[in-house]
């Protein structure tokens, strides 16, 4: 396994070739065919090292290698006074949770590529290389922060998947909307990296080290804080908000929703399956701290259940078929950080890896609706498009029994096993989630039900059998005129039809005791949990019994909100207008998204800018003023100066030059120049002395 | 009887002749000759006061005065000559070149 430092560099250095050579001269053909084979060979190599990673026994499972020193060895303390030295290599680590992270984000990831490249078939050609760059650099980023081996390898990763989410948001940079929502992506994870920075820092400034294994090791020495708020606790409390930025969790999962106006793969494979996920795997990551930290644990687990509940509230009445989609992934992440906030860190693992197959998936098949419909994302024209795409309905159909919980698909044990161990954590939490869960299922088939089946509500093409509405020739979709609904091409039907297959498997490797299983995915991942102890080996409490009514019950939840779909969007279409009419406050409330983003624009975002206004005029005026007063004065003293100089300074000169002048003229007159007057001058000197010599004496 | 009063009443009358000439006549060579009265006035003096004082320095000095005024006359009729073929003229109101 020495080799796995190449499984983010091969990415990336696909996005090298593409960014620096593809935008010029690559065919949108040999772009994504460079994207391709970098992500095909980093899962190749994945697979390799999670293959041999699986031949060793359970508890040497954990691989280390350092490529290069990053940042030398420099002097520092730490807060006992201890001497510490701050010292990063690049080292990348593999062990059972990355080697799972690794395999979803290679594995989706090249999924996910090749679909792009028949997604973004219509995209200028320089275009499209600019976006399989971004993608790259996206999983090169991704993958750096999951095998980075200590705090700051794993923050560079984290910073450049917010920097690549921020650029495929914006991928359509010409549209506004796609400009600011990129923005608020970043702006927001901004808002969390803050958190999670001072994290890192009280992280070296308590332990003298950012070696994850190292911490780890200090840290379950440490006493647990139990009714007390200690190092630990803050330290964990500053990860979880950046978790909470990074994995769009209250109160900073406004940006989500807004992230889908980037391309719908984008969708799928950042703001769903790889990025946003990203929060709870570095929870996990650090599982040792949230275990010492019981306060903050309940924190994770609250919000993270209030996420899910208000998120999926939002997803019921959303008719943009990606916002739909979108409140399901921040409501699923609240499922996340649920089972991390009962202690179930696998759990949460777990349902991060089958959430990543089936939110994918749905991504990647609502992409071949809007494919398919031209650019159209409002699911109230679509419908009864099963006709045209059987393979999308199909597999979407799946994907949404998946994150349904319909057994025996993936979702179903990811999500039972959290409600079980939520179950046994805390009653009220437990309540939240099976509402959510139900609210889960209706959502997804409201989705499914308002877009393949009902009647067709959408424009009329080119050959349409009803042929009474006007011809919608638009050419949104580079073949001339929209021939109507059709099925998409092959390397997208193809990538759906694997992540359907991974929807229904993944979730047999952790198959509960209960109905006779291994919980093969638990046992793996536990060596990374280990040390987290204390929750984690306490395990299941309750009997077998239990469990088996749970599961049950939560079966019979999931059906009814698929029931309660089918009757108000197919059985009786006018119901779900009558309900919104009747209840219009509560609609209203819920369409608006609980008002949170009028709510930042007036506080935060309005308090920003007005302070940013107020500090603007004071800059202005004192700092202007300052500045332009100091010149002011030096300009008057110049000026006055100046004018010293001229009256008093040339005047003296010039003056005494002058009077001199003026004297001579006058004086001048005496020399006549004539002898007979000199001589007459020398006589009457000569009278004068003489007089004076011979009278006055 | 002569006495040393008339002598210096006649060298007075001469040096006052000669100062009347050098201030009022126009014609440079009168000044000159002027000049020449004034300095023969003194002349008289000397010799005049030589015999009163039974002293011959004051004759060898009055020798020594014609020497000058020769030499001086001499220079003097130089100049004279030399301003004329410039100026064409004698006319000493004419003659200030030697102011500022």
């Amino acid at each position: 396994m020495p080799y796995i430092w190449a499984i983010p560099l091969l990415p990336g250095l696909g996005a090298l070739v593409n960014g620096l050579v593809g935008v010029r001269v690559f065919s949108r053909r040999t772009a994504g065919l460079v994207a391709c084979t970098a992500m095909g060979a980093a899962l190749a190599l994945s697979l390799v090292a999670f293959w041999q990673l699986l031949g060793l026994p359970a508890e040497m499972r954990s691989y280390d290698v350092v490529v290069a020193q990053w940042i030398p060895s420099i002097a520092s303390a730490t807060s006992d006074g201890a001497r510490a030295a701050l010292q990063v290599p690049w080292g990348f680590r593999l062990d059972p949770l990355s080697a799972m992270m690794l395999l979803v984000v290679t594995g989706i990831g090249t999924l996910i590529h090749v679909y792009s490249t028949a997604y973004m078939h219509d995209e200028p050609r320089g275009g499209v290389a600019r976006f399989f760059c971004y993608l790259n650099l996206f999983c090169f980023f991704m993958l750096l922060l999951v095998l980075g081996s200590n705090v700051l390898v794993m923050f560079v990763g984290w910073e450049g998947v917010g920097l690549c989410s921020y650029l495929l948001i914006g991928y359509w940079y010409e549209k506004p909307s796609a400009g600011d929502a990129g923005k608020k992506a970043f702006i927001t994870n901004r808002i969390g990296d803050w958190g999670f920075i001072l994290g890192i820092f009280l992280l070296f400034w308590t332990f003298g080290t950012l070696d994850f294994a190292s911490i780890q090791r200090a840290a379950s020495a440490m006493p647990i804080e139990t009714g007390h708020f200690g190092v630990l606790s803050v330290i964990a409390l500053l990860l979880f908000v950046g978790a909470t930025g990074k994995s769009a969790q209250i109160p900073l999962f406004v940006w989500l929703p807004d992230a889908m106006e980037g391309p719908t793969p984008v969708a799928a494979l950042i703001h769903a399956a790889t990025m946003v996920t990203a929060g709870v795997y570095m929870l996990g990551r650090n599982a040792v701290l949230f275990s010492h930290a019981p306060m903050v644990l309940q924190i994770v687990a609250v919000v993270g259940v209030l996420t899910a509940f208000l998120a999926a509230t939002i997803g019921l009445v959303q008719n943009d078929i990606k916002r739909v989609l979108a409140y399901s992934t921040v409501s699923q992440l609240g499922y996340m950080f649920t089972a991390v906030g009962v202690g179930a860190f696998s759990a949460g693992a777990f349902h991060l890896m089958t959430h990543a197959f089936f939110k994918a998936l749905l991504f990647l098949g609502s992409g071949s609706v809007i494919h398919a419909m031209a650019g159209e994302q409002d699911m109230r024209r679509m419908g009864a498009l099963k006709r045209h795409l059987p393979v999308t309905f199909a597999t979407m159909t799946i994907g949404a029994l998946a994150i349904a919980g319909i057994p025996p698909l993936a979702g179903f044990f990811s999500k039972d096993e959290i409600l079980y161990r939520a179950f046994e954590a805390n009653r009220f939490i437990w309540v939240l989630a099976v509402l959510t869960a139900f609210m889960t299922a209706f959502y997804m088939f409201r989705l499914v039900a308002l877009t393949f089946l009902g009647a067709y509500r959408g424009p009329a093409w080119q050959g349409d059998a009803h042929g009474d509405r006007a011809v919608a020739g638009v050419d949104a979709h580079g073949h001339g005129a929209w021939h109507g609904p059709h099925e998409s091409p092959r390397a997208m039907t193809l990538p759906l039809q694997l992540l359907a297959a991974g929807a229904v498997l993944a979730g047999f490797v952790g198959i509960p005791a209960a109905l006779g299983g291994g919980n093969a995915i638990e046992h793996f991942l536990a060596p990374s949990f280990a040390v987290a102890g204390v929750h984690e080996t306490a395990g299941p409490t309750g009997s077998p019994g239990v469990e088996l009514g749970l599961m049950l019950f939560s079966v019979l939840v999931a059906a009814a909100g698929i029931g309660l779909a089918w009757k108000l969007y197919v059985a009786d279409p006018e119901m779900s207008e009558r309900l919104a009419t009747r209840f219009a406050s509560a609609h209203r409330l819920l369409s608006r998204k609980y008002y949170v983003d009028e709510f930042y624009n007036a506080t935060f975002i309005a308090g920003t800018m007005a302070s940013g206004r107020a500090l603007w005029t004071f800059d202005r005026r004192v700092v202007d003023g300052f500045v332009n007063g100091a010149s002011w004065v030096t300009m008057f003293g110049s000026w006055l100066s100046g004018l010293t100089d001229r009256a008093v300074v040339d005047g003296l000169v010039n003056g005494i030059g002058n009077r001199l002048q003026q004297a001579s003229y006058t004086i001048r007159r005496l020399q006549t120049g004539l002898v007979q007057n000199y001589a007459m001058l020398m006589l009457f000197g000569v009278f004068a002395f003489v007089s004076l010599y011979l009278f006055v004496r | 009887m002569i006495t040393p009063t008339h002598y210096l009443l006649l060298s007075m009358a001469l040096f006052t002749i000669g100062l009347a000439g050098v201030m009022t006549r126009r014609n440079i060579i009168i000044v000159f000759m002027s000049i020449e009265l004034m300095l023969n006035a003194v002349n008289i003096n000397l010799v005049a006061y030589s015999a009163q004082v039974q002293n011959l320095v004051g004759q060898v000095f009055a020798i020594f005065v014609m020497a000058v005024a020769a030499a001086e006359a001499a220079v003097g009729l130089g100049i004279l000559l030399a301003f004329y073929r410039n100026k064409e003229t004698v006319n000493i109101d004419e003659m200030n070149l030697m102011k500022w």
